[in-house]
């Protein structure tokens, strides 16, 4: 007996062993991956995309980042360690010793009052996507090299993970002074790689920054990110030529893979806090007009329409401003309630076409902009026009490459009619995803350029609520009143499946895409 | 015994229809004619002649694969492609004859103005026609679309016609300024302007004739080239754009994404490309032939 | 002979200012506003848009520019990419060696098919040799180059579960891998330019053989093989020779498309780029070096045609 347990321990320990000898990162070699789309420029701070996460962020460091295996738990990037004061109203953050820029300069706390200080207040000419996030931020003290205090004027329930924000990006205190807008066409960060090219239209380049401040990493010496989508990148996968997207495959493109690529392929999944949303330009007529936003927002079969493209495309799940599945989000019961969210569609477009007459729109015509990104942008352009029609609603789509695509929107007298909008986060919390529905002056990352200060309001109370029954109570009034208004409405919510290489290790899927991409934990086998 | 003289009866061949004798004469030209003429009429029917409605969305069935109901398969929005194959035939001739008519005419016009009146006109004409023959056809294609953008005149595409039908301009000119040109060293031209003839008159009566062989091979033979610059155009995104089907237009965007599982996507569109230029190209060379098979082009 | 050359090379210089005129004022005429759309259109105030336009030269007159532009053009300088930012030439420079590599192997694909095989369907006038050869040309005329890559991928990815490498490796650094990439969108594009040749080839033996000097040699009991190389063949080269060379500027077309399929970063892929994104700049240089190669790939063709055709040089 003593015999046998002594046997099977000596097993599980060489099993274990052995476990732990694959699981040992590796040092070396070039990681290529692909990213579907150019990032328009170069600063974290105006950016709000994928095309620029992905290639640019391996590049630069944050205060706190999110541990990809126990997400959402948050752990410090240049941080050592951090207090939250009782009253929620002061956080204070010691900074790791020895942290290099890329030009070889010492981080210090000076560099992160910068940062923030561009962020909340950003100067002339800087565009700051997440000012409004900040805004409770009343004054950055550095009262020592190592030592940041933030002091707010409210308690907020998301401050501690606004600070793990991937958008956060660390500049050199040094480099803004020069020019506030520097980063716009420059490289120079703390992250684990350092910038060598980006040829335009072809690929992005980055190279193993040797002082980087978690010694032993990154493990690769460099990494290529291809800009290819489409067949050319599922193909790419299949024939291993790169190890992986980051974004996410439609579930046709799964099965083509692991049909190729047979025990190779690693197939992750996860809920994604991502989905389309439809915006009306206020400013434009009729969509000044609330019977018409809601009309059209009553006319989408998004239960029907959710069944039939998460065939072909990377939606799934339906639901409301929140991503279905949180906690905080309103649960299917009551959504059925809400005005575009009924189950007979046919009572809905019904409803929709009383309405456009009333407005005096029954021949509606108009241009939906949308993004040339075929996934999921050109079939759920396709589908929300195909609605539309059966509507008596005509609808011309204009498909414009990303920089095109978000100038369009967010260019001071916007003149488009309606635009196919993404609204993606890197984590669940309506402090970031209702960004959107707030009034334009208040936040940059609203399009439909509409004032509504009763959802504003309705904002700043639940921003600071930290009892979860009476938030939920706020969450849903301004859901109610933003779908009834429709100046922005939801269309479904997306599905994450990444599908990588088996010899790309250290990767951990998220539900965000903008998580986890500073690549300085994954190897190649 | 007395002298039979042998007489000689001489038959007169019998004649036959000249559509008849070039069908007789050139088989494989009359082939490429009949699959032109087919074409045509299954454009000019489709809304009788395909089960579908090409615009018609249909999410319950996309991408798939041919079978009874779909007999080339759906597409990524679940549109039949066989009815979309079939109204692309309709852009397809449409934009090839308007563009390639226009394109030829205007040089051929080009070409016997300027054979005609020679000297200096001549050379100019000659000069911006070698500026233009410099680039490339689709190349100048493309420029001109990026320059003058989309415009739809009932619609069609007034601003692809133009871009695709410039390249032909000067390529047309210059065979056909060869052609006019020999006729007018012959000695009744100088005749007939001794004779005090108006120069309209002349190029009319007397050049446009002789230069309608060489122009009619090559609006045939540009047809087949406006077909595939029109296909190349809507492939790249600059031509035709959806929803309109186009063949050039269903071998990209979605199809260039889902081709691997959706082969169907592509093998049909790009046979349509292939046949409807083959069959031309087939015409236009037995009409050479059968026209003038001494030119050269 | 020299008066010749000197005449044509001449010839070409008005004809490459006229080029230079229309591509620039052709795209000149482009809609949209270039300082606009460099400046994002984004949270700039007028007063930065002006400075750019005017750091820019764009708010002179417009003979000015051209006048300026084509003398910058001359010393290779012509400027910056609206879309990149980076220097045209520094753009096209780095696609150049790709898009020339797939050109000249889709050439020697081109000229290696077509001699052969048109010498083979113009002796074999009329018999299956002749027909299968005939079909397989005018099928090449008839297929797209882009469609023809695209069917190409999916066999290989279907039969041989493989694509072609998609990182471009210099031909010195790794002439495998170079081959192995390039030598698919060579077959795809060349196909069409093997075609054309081929049925060159064939027309143009066939004329050869109907001349006096053919029938003496028979006459003289030459042996059938010697005829054709010795004396059909040399003669037959020449207007073969034209439609090579100009077939090769096709080429260009062909790649635009192709490069796309493939997924090269070439210069054809370059041109699409500009052109979606009305990148004025990087398009003028393109289709003024364009132009220009088409112009002096037909010089180099009369050049040719004169020295193997004396009767040429003394019209």
């Amino acid at each position: 007996m003593k015999t046998i347990r002594l046997l099977m321990g000596c097993a599980a320990a060489l099993f274990a062993l052995t476990c732990a000898a694959a699981e040992t990162p590796v040092s070396g070699g070039l990681l290529k991956f692909a990213v579907g789309a150019e990032p328009p420029n170069y600063d974290c701070h105006a950016q709000s995309s994928f095309a620029f996460i992905h290639p640019v962020r391996p590049h630069y460091s944050t205060l706190l980042k999110f541990d990809t295996v126990q997400y959402p738990k948050i752990v410090g990037d240049v941080a050592e360690s951090w207090t939250v004061a009782k009253d929620g109203l002061t956080y204070t953050f010691k900074l790791k010793k020895g942290v290099k820029f890329h030009d070889d300069s010492i981080l210090s706390s000076e560099d992160i009052k910068a940062t923030y200080d561009r962020i909340r207040k950003p100067p002339k000419g800087v565009l700051s996507l997440r000012e409004e996030g900040y805004s409770d931020i009343t004054t950055i003290d550095t009262p020592d090299p190592l030592t940041v205090v933030f002091r707010l004027k409210k308690p907020n329930a998301s401050m501690l993970s606004n600070f793990a924000s991937p958008w956060d990006c660390i500049y050199s205190a040094a480099k803004l002074k020069i020019d506030p807008n520097w980063p716009a066409r420059n490289i120079m960060g703390t992250g684990p790689f350092t910038f060598v090219e980006h040829v335009a239209g072809s690929h992005w380049s980055g190279r193993r920054f040797d002082g980087y401040f978690e010694k032993g990493k990154p493990y690769l010496n460099g990494f290529l990110a291809l800009f290819i989508a489409g067949a050319p990148m599922v193909n790419a996968l299949s024939a291993g030529e790169i190890m992986a997207e980051f974004r996410g495959h439609s579930p046709a493109d799964r099965d083509r893979i692991v049909k190729t690529l047979g025990d190779k392929a690693v197939v992750q999944e996860s809920p994604w806090v991502c989905s389309l949303v439809v915006t009306f330009n206020t400013r434009k007529k009729p969509f000044d007009d609330q019977r018409v936003r809601k009309a059209l927002s009553l006319g989408i079969d998004r239960w029907g329409g959710a069944q039939a493209l998460q065939k072909i495309a990377l939606v799934r799940h339906v639901g409301g401003l929140l991503r279905p599945g949180y906690d905080l989000a309103t649960p299917e019961a009551e959504l059925l309630k809400l005005p575009g969210f009924a189950k007979d569609i046919n009572a809905s477009r019904a409803e929709a076409k009383k309405l456009l007459a009333d407005a005096g729109q029954s021949n509606l015509t108009f241009t939906l902009t949308n993004r040339n990104v075929a996934m999921p942008y050109t079939p759920v352009g396709v589908f929300l026009i195909d609605q539309w029609r059966q509507l008596g609603v005509n609808v011309k789509h204009e498909q414009l490459e990303t920089k095109l695509y978000l100038a369009a929107q967010q260019k001071d007298n916007a003149t488009f009619d309606a635009a196919l909008d993404f609204n993606c986060d890197y984590m669940d919390e309506p402090n970031l995803q209702l960004q959107k529905f707030l009034s334009h002056d208040k936040s940059a990352i609203n399009y439909a350029g509409q004032t509504d200060r009763v959802l504003d309001d309705l904002y700043d109370k639940q921003s600071g609520e930290l009892d979860k029954k009476k938030r939920i109570a706020l969450l849903r009034e301004f859901e109610k009143r933003a779908l009834e208004q429709s100046y922005t409405i939801p269309t479904i919510w997306w599905h994450r499946i990444i599908v990588l290489n088996q010899k790309l290790k250290g990767w951990h899927i998220t539900p965000s895409h903008y998580v986890g991409q500073d690549l300085a934990d994954v190897w190649l086998q | 015994m007395s002298a039979v003289t042998a007489v000689l009866t001489y038959k007169l061949p019998a004649r036959r229809h000249p559509v008849v004798q070039f069908i007789l004469h050139q088989p494989l030209g009359a082939a490429g004619l009949v699959s032109i003429v087919i074409m045509a009429l299954a454009a000019i029917f489709a809304p009788w002649v395909t089960p579908h409605d090409p615009l018609a969305v249909d999410y319950e069935s996309m991408l798939a694969a041919p079978s009874w109901q779909h007999w080339m398969g759906t597409d990524s929005f679940g549109r039949d492609v066989m009815t979309r194959v079939i109204y692309g035939a309709r852009t397809a001739l449409a934009v090839g004859f308007l563009a390639s008519f226009v394109g030829s005419t205007a040089g051929a016009v080009i070409g016997v103005v300027s054979a005609y009146f020679g000297g200096k006109i001549d050379m100019i004409i000659q000069g911006a026609m070698d500026i233009l023959l410099s680039f490339p056809i689709i190349v100048l294609a493309l420029t001109v679309v990026a320059m003058l953008g989309q415009n739809l005149v009932f619609g069609v595409d007034v601003n692809l016609i133009i871009a695709i039908s410039i390249p032909m301009v000067p390529r047309v000119g210059r065979v056909v300024r060869a052609s006019a040109l020999a006729i007018r060293e012959l000695p009744y031209i100088d005749a007939a302007r001794a004779a005090g003839f108006t120069n309209t008159r002349i190029i009319f009566r007397h050049m446009v004739p002789n230069v309608v062989a060489p122009y009619l091979i090559m609006l045939t033979a540009y047809v087949a080239q406006a077909i595939l610059s029109e296909a190349s155009l809507s492939f790249l995104g600059l031509g035709v754009t959806e929803p309109t089907a186009s063949w050039g237009l269903m071998l990209s965007g979605a199809a260039a994404d889902f081709y691997q599982q959706a082969p169907w996507m592509i093998i049909f569109p790009g046979l349509a490309i292939s046949l409807a230029v083959f069959a031309f190209n087939l015409f236009g060379d037995s009409l050479r032939d059968w026209l003038d098979p001494k030119i050269k082009i | 002979m020299l008066r010749y050359l000197i005449n044509r090379a001449l010839l070409m210089i008005p004809t490459l200012l006229g080029v230079a005129i229309l591509v620039f004022f052709m795209l000149r005429l482009m809609p949209g506003d270039p300082v606009q759309m460099m400046m994002d259109g984004a949270n700039v105030s007028k007063q930065v848009i002006e400075e750019e336009r005017a750091r820019l030269g764009l708010d002179q007159p417009i003979y000015i520019q051209f006048v300026k532009w084509l003398g910058s053009a001359l010393t290779g300088d012509f400027g910056y990419s609206i879309w990149t930012g980076k220097p045209v030439l520094h753009e096209i420079a780095i696609r150049l060696e790709l898009s020339l590599e797939v050109a000249i192997l889709a050439t020697i694909l081109a000229v290696a098919l077509a001699l052969p095989l048109g010498t083979l369907s113009a002796v074999f006038k009329d018999t299956w040799i002749d027909h299968t050869i005939r079909v397989f040309s005018i099928a090449g005329l008839a297929v797209p180059s882009f469609w023809l890559g695209m069917i190409i991928i999916l066999g290989l990815l279907t039969m041989f579960s493989w694509i072609p490498p998609l990182t471009f490796t210099p031909f010195m650094q790794d002439p495998k891998a170079n081959l192995l990439q390039l030598i698919w969108p060579a077959l795809a594009v060349g196909y069409r330019y093997s075609a054309v040749s081929t049925r060159m080839m064939r027309s143009s033996i066939l004329e050869v053989l109907q001349e006096d000097y053919i029938r003496t040699a028979r006459a003289k009991g030459v042996y059938e093989r010697l005829v054709i190389s010795r004396h059909a063949l040399r003669n037959a080269l020449l207007p073969v020779i034209t439609v090579i060379g100009l077939e090769f500027a096709f080429l260009i077309g062909g790649l635009v498309v192709t490069e796309q399929v493939f997924n090269l970063n070439g210069i054809g892929k370059l041109f699409v780029q500009a052109i979606s994104r009305g990148d004025y700049t990087l398009l003028q240089a393109l289709v003024l070096l364009v132009s220009v190669v088409f112009v002096l790939v037909n010089f180099i063709i009369d050049m040719l045609y004169a020295v193997f055709d004396p009767r040429i040089r003394y019209r």
